[in-house]
């Protein structure tokens, strides 16, 4: 299909809006049988809407593509400015694709309040892509904190029975974390007002002149808001609990899209605005993200609830990403060269979509255990291999991937951020690959005790295996874990010149 | 001939997909039909790739398409096909093709029938990516593909707690051994810049100087480094002490995956990266040492175990891993193709005494307890011949494949001149001896002697069906005449350009000087001290098994504190189990508890919310539950925060 038809149709704004009002509009109806089907028309319109951002991506240039500007609050200069590049393209790409999948988990589980259920995800889907496109900081922290919103109504109504201190314990991190951002994105408007360009476009902070000191203290702030977000040890507790409270479209939507927004925010803000206090404060975040996949490894392993397990997975595969993102400076401290600095961004970006498929993957298949049984602890499971075969094998797939098996999407991230890392040095590379043995031993002893053996109790006997729906989204999932792992270049083009780019902003000193 | 090497992997993953995806709609007959007719083409086509590489003499390096292109480096997948490839092809395909047809039967009442045939074929698929290719992203792949079959044919009988406990523990060692593996590769990677074998082994002479700092004060060579480093993924794979404890519990498998897997192919692929990276290993003495070190203490140490298994599988299970430790040896003395050439003889003859084994499993109604058998050799005449020949072969008696292979090797460590070269002599030496005691051991108490069994499994034994023993003449062929190849595998040129070997390692030179034909090796081989070491410990054998247990019984009650160690298996596993799997939860739940939960949730988390306790009292009143109250709140806050960055900036 020829797609050049659309390149001069508003495609960003369309990906915006498109779900909110939607979601609006299903909210307002409020039909419990029109919702769903409603919901599912417009989370595929949206998807459908999102592919010609890649087919007709530009992987030569590291500018803003697509882009949309138009003035907002003229006052403080602020403006409804969009763009996306290498970077941000495949992530709205990623949360158009989940929310389609988000929308079908919730067909039949969810009874009540349907309408809110599905215009929740359509509304936080829109905020989401907000959040990747805006190139304006202060349209970029509006969606930030708005998207929260939706989610906490999610955990908060079709949550568990705890999920009220898990709804506070997510909001104060995100809040606190956040607030401190916005007070730093405001320092630096003034900053760029003292020097006569008050701006808040993203790509004029990159240019403001800052010193050690205060790139050190937005350094800190951003860290906050991100780090919590991805989560990185010790800012991850609220996690778990977030995790084992939401309803599975809430945790699918939470591990598959939420976290990467930290990743995201590290590449589009920390590293090109402070470069100099990411080089000072490099270790910290090397050694925070060596804790994430080795501390948070172990304890996974003694999870005896299959969405903390997952969820704790979760936070150590997102040391990968932290990892990848800042080994640009170890490397450059160690070697004297930047070589190698791509090969690690590329593997936390491929890590982020890859483990968007595969946690999304991971909380769906509990979702469907737990449809059925209404219980996430692994001790009521055994043998489900036994019943449910053609589940068995899907979930062995995700298993796989989440140890990074090769041949799927899990391993190319955690691959190239293991070569590049020893380009740093040998212990960074020693500490990471651990991954390879206890994330192998927490996945499968979940999986030989879930899945294998002799039927565990009457409950196991009586399930019922996949259902057309579940199967194909199962499907779905499993086509791009392998489709990735087979053949990641697709991904890593269209993000190399960007990242070339960015790795050249973030080697350049501000001093 | 491309389009040739392309569709060898792809047509058993073809197979695999429609028995593994179609299984239930295909039925049994079309699932096995397809697979078998997917392997049978792999091998015939290794055969012409065989002729056209090895007799024509050509060798293809090449793409197939990129995975990745990254500052330069291209992640590619791609095939590297030379001699040894192709034989590694032809033993692999032919091995795979005998055990699909041998499955017909041994998995005739099994439920999971077509996942059977689905998992051997995918097996084929992944071992033939491993052996064909060019790089070391692509070895990696198939490294953990095969861990992948594996894991699922350990586990095979889910429903079995031992096996997948058995299947976890394959999978968690392999893991230990990919750990070290993958850093050999990472090494690679920041040293040459690329992951091309070509390219790598090009560069490696400028890189002999290098140093590298690992722990700080201490300089170590990089080739060291990197040689040790791929070995840990060797010794993980190859089952080398002390990453072996993970193959005897394999045996909880299928026995056809025994064969395959878990003695002729992919314990073999340590065996095959070693010598492939032989550029690499070449290069460091020390790393040699380590290699033939380890390779001697396993083949002396888990014969050992193997004299005192009661089950059949399990005593051919250790015999493998001796065997391995044979090859591995043949490695460090720089004997590539002496261990390679043992690699294929053992491929055959283990491969043969495993499917003997199962076929022995199915007549005695799956009873694996040699105590329980006795005199089968009547009731099942082709499976005693097989298993003699079978046997012969793995004790190295003159004229038999492995006897070529094995004096081969112990003769090159004869000559070896590096570090610990003699300990290891010694090792392999008294290995031969152990070797020949344990296999005619299981040998007498399968087939001569008393029938120990029970009236109702004597009324119904009798000989496997055609599926079953016309794989195991086929593979007793090769046991015998493979050794034959001696001359121009291990002495000739067969490896020449693929295997290197430094002129200061002497090995196979002074084995090649000593060399004059067959027959004089085997008659100089009838001389040597291996020939009587094999002969006593076969005699020993028979004395005490079929003539007088007296002795057994003296030495069990003499060396009782022996057999417990041996019965313990010098303590291994409990090891690993207390420190390693006991200390990972352990500290789990340590950090769990006092790290997350108490340090972090307790004191900071719950503190600070006690801080800011008026601003989450406020919440918490507000917690009604309506939607509405929720969205409210959080439009509010955002509000609030938007007003006090439009005033708050102003001033």
């Amino acid at each position: 299909m020829d797609m050049s038809l659309f390149i001069d149709w508003p495609l960003l704004s369309l990906v915006i809006w498109l779900p909110i009002i939607g979601g609006i509009v299903v909210l307002i109806v409020g039909d419990r049988h029109g919702a769903r089907p409603a919901a599912l028309l417009i989370a595929v319109a949206t998807f459908l809407v999102s592919l010609p951002l890649y087919t007709l991506f530009d992987p030569l240039t590291a500018a803003m593509q697509f882009t949309e500007n138009h003035e907002w609050i003229p006052t403080f200069n602020i403006m409804y400015y969009l763009g996306v590049d290498g970077i941000s393209m495949p992530l709205i790409l990623l949360n158009t694709f989940t929310t389609v999948l988000v929308v079908l988990a919730g067909w039949e589980v969810i009874k009540e309040r349907v309408a809110q259920y599905m215009a929740a995800f359509l509304i936080m889907s829109g905020l989401v892509n907000g959040v990747f496109a805006a190139q304006d900081a202060m349209l970029f922290y509006v969606f930030f904190e708005a998207m929260l919103i939706p989610m906490f109504l999610v955990i908060g109504i079709w949550g568990g029975p705890n999920r009220v201190y898990a709804t506070i314990k997510f909001f104060l991190y995100t809040f606190i974390g956040s607030v401190f951002m916005l007070v730093s994105l405001i320092y630096m408007y003034n900053v760029g007002a003292d020097a006569g360009n008050a701006s808040f476009w993203i790509q004029d902070l990159y240019k403001l002149k800052l010193g050690l000191t205060e790139q050190i203290f937005i350094f800190l702030s951003f860290l906050l808001a991100f780090g919590v977000k991805i989560p990185m040890w010790p800012v991850h507790t609220w996690l778990p609990d977030a995790h084992v409270e939401a309803p599975t479209g809430g945790s699918v939507i939470l591990a598959a899209i939420m976290l990467k927004i930290g990743g995201y925010g590290f590449l589009r803000f920390s590293l090109p605005i402070t470069p100099d206090a990411s080089l000072a404060l490099d270790w910290l975040i090397i050694v925070m993200s060596l804790v994430a996949i080795v501390y948070i490894g172990f304890i996974a392993i003694v999870q005896t609830d299959m969405k903390k397990l997952v969820a704790y997975s979760s936070i150590a595969h997102m040391g990968f990403v932290t990892l990848g993102i800042f080994l640009i400076y170890p490397i450059f401290t160690a070697t004297n060269s930047i070589v190698g600095a791509e090969l690690a961004m590329q593997g936390a970006m491929v890590q982020m979509i890859s483990h968007g498929f595969i946690s999304g993957a991971m909380f769906l298949s509990i979702g469907v255990l737990y449809d059925r049984m209404h219980s996430r602890e692994i001790s009521a499971y055994g043998g489900v291999a036994n019943t449910m075969p053609i589940f068995a094998v899907f979930f062995v797939l995700f298993a796989m991937a989440n140890t990074g098996l090769p041949g799927t999407s899990g391993f190319v991230g955690e691959f190239m951020v293991i070569l590049a890392s020893f380009k740093a040095s040998f212990w960074i590379a020693f500490l990471a690959a651990t991954t390879l043995i206890i994330g192998a031993a927490y996945t499968l002893w979940l999986v030989k005790r879930v899945i294998f053996g002799e039927i565990g109790n009457e409950k196991v006997a009586a399930l019922k295996d996949l259902n057309k729906r579940e199967f194909v989204i199962m499907f779905t999932l499993a086509v791009m874990v392998i489709g990735l792992g087979l053949w990641p270049q697709p991904l890593t083009d269209v993000m190399s010149v960007t990242l070339q780019h960015l790795i050249e902003q973030a080697s350049h000193s501000k001093l | 001939m491309e389009n040739i090497y392309l569709a060898i992997p792809l047509s058993a993953l073809f197979g695999s997909i429609l028995a593994g995806l179609f299984g239930r709609q295909l039925g049994r007959m079309l699932s096995h039909t397809v697979t078998i007719l997917g392997v049978a083409l792999a091998c015939v086509l290794s055969l012409v790739v065989f002729n056209h590489i090895v007799l024509d003499g050509n060798t293809y390096n090449g793409a197939v398409y990129t995975w990745a292109v990254i500052e330069g480096i291209q992640f590619e997948i791609g095939f590297l096909i030379d001699n040894l490839t192709a034989m590694m092809m032809v033993v692999v395909t032919f091995v795979s093709l005998m055990v699909h047809i041998y499955t017909i039967a041994y998995m005739h009442d099994d439920p999971g029938y077509q996942r059977f045939f689905s998992y051997i074929s995918l097996f084929t698929f992944s071992m033939l990516m491993l052996v064909m290719s060019n790089n070391f992203l692509q070895l990696f792949f198939g490294w953990e593909a095969v861990g992948l079959v594996s894991y699922l044919l350990i586990g095979f009988w889910f429903k079995k707690d031992t096996a997948i406990f058995a299947n976890m523990k394959a999978f968690l060692v392999n893991r230990v051994g990919d750990f070290g593996f993958l850093l050999g590769i990472a090494a690679i990677y920041v040293h040459f810049g690329t992951l091309d074998y070509v390219e790598v082994f090009k560069q490696v002479p400028n890189l002999l100087d290098v140093t590298v700092t690992v722990i700080p004060g201490e300089e170590w060579s990089l080739m060291t480094l990197i040689a040790i480093l791929l070995f840990i993924g060797a010794m993980g794979k190859s089952a080398q002490v002390p990453l072996h404890v993970w193959l005897p519990d394999s045996m909880e498998g299928p026995t056809p995956i025994s064969a395959l897997i878990h003695a002729a192919t992919m314990v073999t692929a340590g065996i095959f990266m070693v010598s492939r990276m032989s550029p690499i290993f070449e290069v460091s003495d020390t790393a040699l040492s380590v290699v033939m070190i380890i390779g001697a203490i396993t083949a002396f140490f888990m014969g050992l175990i193997g004299i005192i298994q009661n089950d059949i599988k399990r005593v051919v299970a250790y015999s493998t891993l001796s065997q391995l430790g044979y090859m591995t040896v043949a490695l460090g003395a720089s004997a590539y193709s002496a261990g390679l050439f043992h690699l294929m003889t053992h491929a055959f003859f283990k491969a043969l005494l495993f499917l003997a084994a199962g076929s022995v499993i199915i007549a005695m109604h799956h009873e694996q307890d040699i105590r329980k058998m006795g005199g089968l050799k009547k009731y099942m005449p082709i499976t005693y011949w097989t298993s003699l020949i079978g046997s012969l072969a793995l004790i190295g008696f003159p004229g038999f494949a492995g006897f070529f292979s094995k004096d081969s090797i112990v003769e090159s460590v004869h000559a070896s001149n590096l570090a610990g070269a003699e300990f290891a002599y010694w090792m392999v030496l008294l290995g031969v001896f152990v070797t020949a005691f344990y296999s005619f051991r299981m040998f007498f108490l399968v087939f001569h002697g008393k029938e120990r069994m029970d009236e109702h499994t004597r009324s119904h034994l009798k000989e496997s069906p055609l599926t079953v023993t016309i794989p195991l003449i086929a593979l007793a062929i090769p046991s015998v005449i493979a050794g034959y190849f001696i001359d121009p595998i291990v002495v000739g040129d067969f490896f020449k350009g693929v295997v290197f070997v430094d002129p200061a390692h002497t090995a196979i030179a002074e084995l090649k000087e000593g060399y004059h034909g067959v027959f004089s090796f085997m008659l100089h081989g009838i001389m040597a001290p291996p020939f009587w070491l094999a002969m006593s410990g076969l005699g020993l054998a028979w004395y005490i098994y079929l003539k007088n247990d007296a002795l057994a019984h003296f030495a069990y009650n003499k060396f009782r504190w022996m057999h417990t160690i041996l019965d313990k298996k010098y303590g291994m596993d409990s090891f690993n189990q207390v420190v390693f799997a006991g200390g990972a939860i352990a500290l789990g739940k340590l950090l769990w508890r006092v790290g997350d939960r108490f340090l972090i949730d307790g004191l900071i988390v719950n503190g600070s919310a006690k801080a800011v306790g008026f601003f989450s009292g406020i919440l918490r009143r507000i917690q009604t539950g309506y939607m509405y109250h929720y969205a409210f709140s959080m439009i509010l806050g955002v509000l609030v925060i938007l007003t006090w960055f439009i005033f708050g900036s102003k001033g």
